[in-house]
């Protein structure tokens, strides 16, 4: 039955004429057929959020229910896709709109024609249930999609077939109750529900990113949350897209929402030329964008995270690590409030609606760790960045996210103007995953580890507290032994926290290298403070060689790496050779 | 476009008219309101629902009354007519002829409001813009392609700064100008004769369109000048193959006619008032600059604002640089010290500038030397604000010498005259001759094969 446009405000459009619609179904608006989704039912008023631009439409037009809520088309394909908000192919929706994004376009969101091939690991007789694997097809160079069942199908398998198909051809039919279902390569999904799993893990893996700062003083555990929090200009975005290169999850999902254009053209770009540093083959074949920028539709803003979040569920229910960034989780936020304000509702903090930290929660909440319906243990790691006004972090969007994240990367303006990157602040941030993982990098990286870490971390916090004094009675007025700790500090700083994205060798250091810097810094200390007790003063250890050698540790390449840590150690134990000047 | 002008106004406040009777007014369709006394004032549907239609008008609601106003609705959202005749004219807010000159006739009309380009079809800016000043060619970069916009306060020089980056930006090995669409939101008398005059003497004007909105005018007709202007540089730049530097002054201004129209349409305001769409809102202005990769032409995008109280934590500059590529800073402290252009090149960034500098671009050293000179000037800073407290003596050899180049950086390299065009290779050679202040032992991100092919260090 078809309804028709009552009123019309902003994105807002109210449709009479559907007395069967329900919550949350998509309909098409208007002669153009605007995609839009049921919000709020009142009466005979079904109020409609429309993705799309809605200048020129009139009331009295035709509205139409699809009956089906906002979902997600799931199969091969997807990988190295560039979808909007909608999951809509913005490749696709060139061929046929050209350089700009004209309004009713429908385009299927994975390839109908391609044949992809099928090969079963499950045979006839088996019995399967919601989400079991029964065959593989190869995606890309670097994944291999598992054809699971979808939900609501247990039963066995009354025949399926190895062999070229569509993804909308069946491969298999199963018996069930219910009678005979054909399982295809593709399966749908609503975004706004979590797809199930059986149960949640406890994070004690690392997520390994080869960024310094991250890996050696803030790590996030696979199946973690992480929230990134800074102005604008402190390099947000590029800890993201570094992530997203290097980090060793399996599958990555980037979701650009209400950012710029010229930052996913950047990515776009930029990743089909990358390699996987392990593997050596493009990223491209395991990332997947959600690229909905600023000025695209602010309805379909909202959207883009639970269509990210869903096809990394996707991902993780064949056994996949996944990370998810959510670029920025601010511009989702203020979304909601424009839809929120539109709709009359009662504003909380900043305008937001009351239910904003419900909302964040619940998209975090998606993350994790986790034993899946069909036996295999997956992770969603779910990265977001908040862009709080002012870099304010009082922001209504910053702390309800902060309630729930786990890990904190502070990114800080000052550290960003000295071009000091990536400028995540040292004393502000915090991981708690810190004990989780500890037994994994003692067992992994080295036992020394943790006691490397805690000595970095505490020399950190003494630089902040002398620097204090500093500005009171000047650096000549120091002890030596604080001279020293400052010395210290400044290595760690500048040796091993910063790092250049833009340099070869220094955008990914391995877990190992990490040690081995980490290692050279704490020796030269430590060696410093011996000489400090032999009465040489600071001065005249600072143009020493193991400290010039430790500066160009970080452009050292890894298959080098050990030869020049032995090589440094030389330099390192000459430290002891210094004698007091004039002795 | 009909005839039929509905004589049903119900309801005039200082902004809005709500018109009963009529079926079908399009959302964001343009209306034309008749007055009692001949006046005719444009309008726009804010809100329509199966017979009443709540309209904005664009100017004044003085003398609008429930019996005699009537109002035609034109079936059609607002466009601009589009032709190369455009070039060297000047228009109003609305895109009316503002110069006395002859009417735009064309049979190309665009909407105002553009659709979203498409993040697949865009190229990535990569070409170096040389605007012959230092503190932005050498530090923070410009690509073409680039939104990067000027945050000022009020007396600052940045309507200088403009002119003269509309006056020296070529290409390197290439002298082809950019057209100028030229975008003047509220402006006094004085800054809109400040930029016709200086259009006029760098013989700019001919190549340029000027859309200019005086202060004293709608606030409405702010809203739709830079849609207005960005849709005569879409014109140029992907039918006619040109590359167009936009200049739009002052955003400021723009917004808070946002705000204006916000609070008479009764919005829930967001934060200091402005509504919550502005990020929304000021995207669909900024994301339209940019390249396309089957096109040959290319929008380049200098927004200015003045940041009230110089606060750039205020809504304006905030939203406005979490959208831009970037954003070139005015330091008040540098301006009284009597350095034009007084940018703050700490504060400043080009988000662009990895892409658009380095070998075959600008200079191999290029990326290195901006490195070192950011840290050594913020190092240099750090220290003269210690040197207030402990004085001079308590320096070390080292922090004296990046005293020294922080005073020299600001007196040298940042500060040069309104006329003086310096190509990227006078500025790089500028900063290695500075930094050679400094010992060569501190050079700790550049990379010896530099240091020693551009390095003046006397040895």
């Amino acid at each position: 039955m078809d309804g028709y446009i009552y009123r019309i405000s902003g994105p807002v459009v109210t449709v009479r004429g559907l007395p069967d619609a329900k919550m949350n179904d998509v309909v098409k608006v208007g002669e153009l057929g605007l995609v839009g989704e049921v919000i709020k039912i009142n009466g005979e008023d079904v109020i409609v959020q429309v993705y799309e631009d809605t200048s020129g439409l009139k009331p009295g037009e035709p509205t139409v229910d699809t009956e089906k809520q906002l979902s997600v088309m799931l199969g091969p394909g997807l990988m190295g896709g560039i979808y909007d908000g909608i999951q809509r192919p913005l490749d696709k929706i060139m061929e046929k709109s050209g350089d700009f994004i004209s309004r009713g376009i429908s385009v299927s969101p994975l390839d109908l024609k391609k044949k992809w091939s099928f090969k079963p690991t499950a045979k006839k007789g088996d019995k399967v249930s919601d989400f079991s694997i029964i065959g593989e097809v190869e995606e890309t160079s670097m994944i291999t999609d598992k054809i699971m069942v979808p939900i609501g199908m247990s039963g066995t398998i009354k025949s399926i077939s190895e062999g070229d198909f569509t993804i909308d051809e069946p491969v298999a039919v199963i018996s069930t109750d219910s009678g005979d279902k054909e399982v295809k390569l593709m399966q749908e999904w609503p975004v706004r529900y979590a797809r199930p799993v059986k149960n949640k893990l406890p994070p004690d893996m690392p997520l390994i990113t080869g960024q310094r700062v991250i890996d050696t003083l803030f790590p996030v555990a696979k199946g973690g949350t992480a929230a990134v929090p800074g102005p604008f200009g402190s390099g947000k975005t590029v800890i993201q897209q570094q992530l997203s290169k290097w980090s060793d999850s399996k599958v990555i999902v980037y979701v650009g929402c209400g950012e710029r254009g010229n930052e996913m053209t950047e990515i776009l770009s930029t990743f089909p030329e990358l390699k996987d540093p392990k593997t050596g083959k493009p990223i491209m074949d395991r990332t997947i964008l959600i690229a909905n920028t600023s000025n695209m539709p602010v309805a379909a803003r909202e959207a883009s995270i639970y269509t990210g979040i869903t096809i990394a569920e996707y991902y993780r229910d064949m056994g996949y690590d996944v990370a998810l960034m959510a670029d920025s989780t601010s511009r989702w936020a203020e979304a909601l409030r424009e839809i929120s304000g539109r709709l009359e509702e009662m504003p909380g903090e900043e305008g937001y609606p009351a239910y904003l930290g419900k909302k964040i929660s619940e998209f975090y909440e998606r993350a994790g760790r986790v034993n899946t319906l069909n036996g295999s243990v997956g992770s969603i790691t779910a990265i977001g960045a908040v862009s709080p006004p002012g870099g304010d972090l009082s922001d209504p969007v910053v702390q309800n996210t902060l309630r729930v994240t786990r890990v904190f990367w502070a990114l800080d303006a000052s550290l960003a103007n000295a071009r000091h990157f990536p400028s995540i602040n040292w004393l502000n941030s915090y991981s708690l995953y810190i004990d989780n993982l500890s037994q994994w990098y003692k067992d992994t990286v080295d036992p020394e580890w943790g006691e490397l870490y805690s000595n970095a971390m505490s020399v950190l916090q003494k630089e902040a507290d002398i620097n204090e004094i500093v500005q009171l009675v000047g650096y000549d007025a120091l002890p030596e032994s604080d001279k020293v700790t400052l010395d210290i500090a400044k290595m760690i700083r500048e040796d091993l926290l910063q790092q250049n994205a833009f340099d070869e060798i220094d955008t990914y250091t391995s877990m190992h290298k990490q040690f081995l810097m980490l290692k050279g810094i704490t020796l030269i200390g430590q060696k410093e403070v011996e000489a400090i007790e032999r009465g040489v003063p600071t001065s005249q250890m600072s143009n020493i060689d193991a400290k010039a050698k430790m500066a160009r540790m970080k452009l050292t390449p890894e298959d080098q790496i050990d030869a020049y840590f032995k090589d440094m150690q030389e330099s390192i134990n000459a430290i002891d050779k210094i004698k007091k000047e004039g002795e | 476009m009909s005839d039929i002008y509905y004589k049903s106004v119900k309801q005039v406040t200082n902004v809005l008219l709500f018109v009963e009777g009529i079926k079908d007014a399009a959302y964001n369709e343009v209306v034309h309101i008749k007055l009692d006394d001949g006046r005719e004032v444009d309008g726009q549907v804010l809100d329509t629902k199966d017979g009443v239609a709540v309209i904005q008008s664009f100017g004044s609601t003085t003398g609008m009354d429930l019996s005699t106003t009537k109002v035609n609705f034109t079936g059609r959202t607002a466009k601009l007519k589009v032709s190369k005749d455009m070039i060297g004219r000047i228009f109003d807010g609305m895109g009316r002829v503002r110069d006395g000159g002859p009417q735009i006739y064309s049979d190309e009309e665009y909407d105002i409001n553009g659709s979203a380009m498409n993040p697949y079809a865009r190229e990535e800016p990569s070409e170096f813009i040389q605007t012959g000043i230092s503190a932005i060619d050498a530090m923070n970069p410009l690509v073409r392609g680039q939104k990067l916009p000027i945050f000022s306060g009020s007396g600052l020089p940045h309507n200088k700064i403009a002119a003269q980056i509309a006056r020296q930006a070529k290409l390197i090995g290439n002298n082809e100008k950019f057209n100028v669409v030229f975008g003047g939101i509220g402006l006094n008398s004085e800054e809109a004769n400040f930029f016709i005059n200086e259009f006029k003497d760098m013989g700019a004007l001919e190549n340029s369109i000027m859309f200019l909105n005086m202060s004293s005018e709608s606030s409405m007709e702010r809203l739709m000048l830079p849609r207005m202007a960005l849709t005569a540089a879409e014109y140029l730049a992907y039918e006619h193959d040109t590359h167009v530097l936009v200049i739009l002054t002052d955003m400021t201004n723009y917004c808070e006619a946002l705000r204006e129209v916000s609070a008479a349409r009764e919005e829930v305001p967001g934060r200091r008032g402005f509504p919550g769409y502005m990020y929304t809102d000021l995207s669909t202005i900024y994301e339209r600059a940019g390249k396309i990769k089957d096109k040959k032409g290319s929008i380049t995008q200098i927004p200015i604002l003045t940041m009230p109280g110089d606060d750039i934590t205020n809504p304006i500059p905030d939203l406005t640089g979490y959208i831009t590529e970037g954003q070139i800073v005015l330091s008040r402290d540098i301006f009284r010290r009597g350095m034009y252009p007084a940018i703050d090149v700490l504060l400043s960034l080009s988000r662009l500038k990895n892409q658009g500098i380095g070998k075959g671009k600008t200079r191999e050293d290029h990326g290195n030397v901006t490195d070192q000179m950011f840290a050594a000037y913020a190092h240099g800073k750090d220290i003269r604000n210690l040197t207030e407290i402990v004085g001079e003596e308590a320096l070390s050899e080292v922090d004296r010498q990046y005293l020294k180049f922080a005073d020299l950086f600001e007196s040298r390299f940042i500060k040069q005259d309104y006329y003086e065009d310096r190509t990227i290779d006078q500025s790089l050679d500028l900063g290695w001759e500075l930094l050679s202040n400094i010992s060569k032992s501190e050079m700790k991100r550049i990379k010896d094969a530099f240091i020693q092919k551009y390095g003046k260090w006397k040895e």
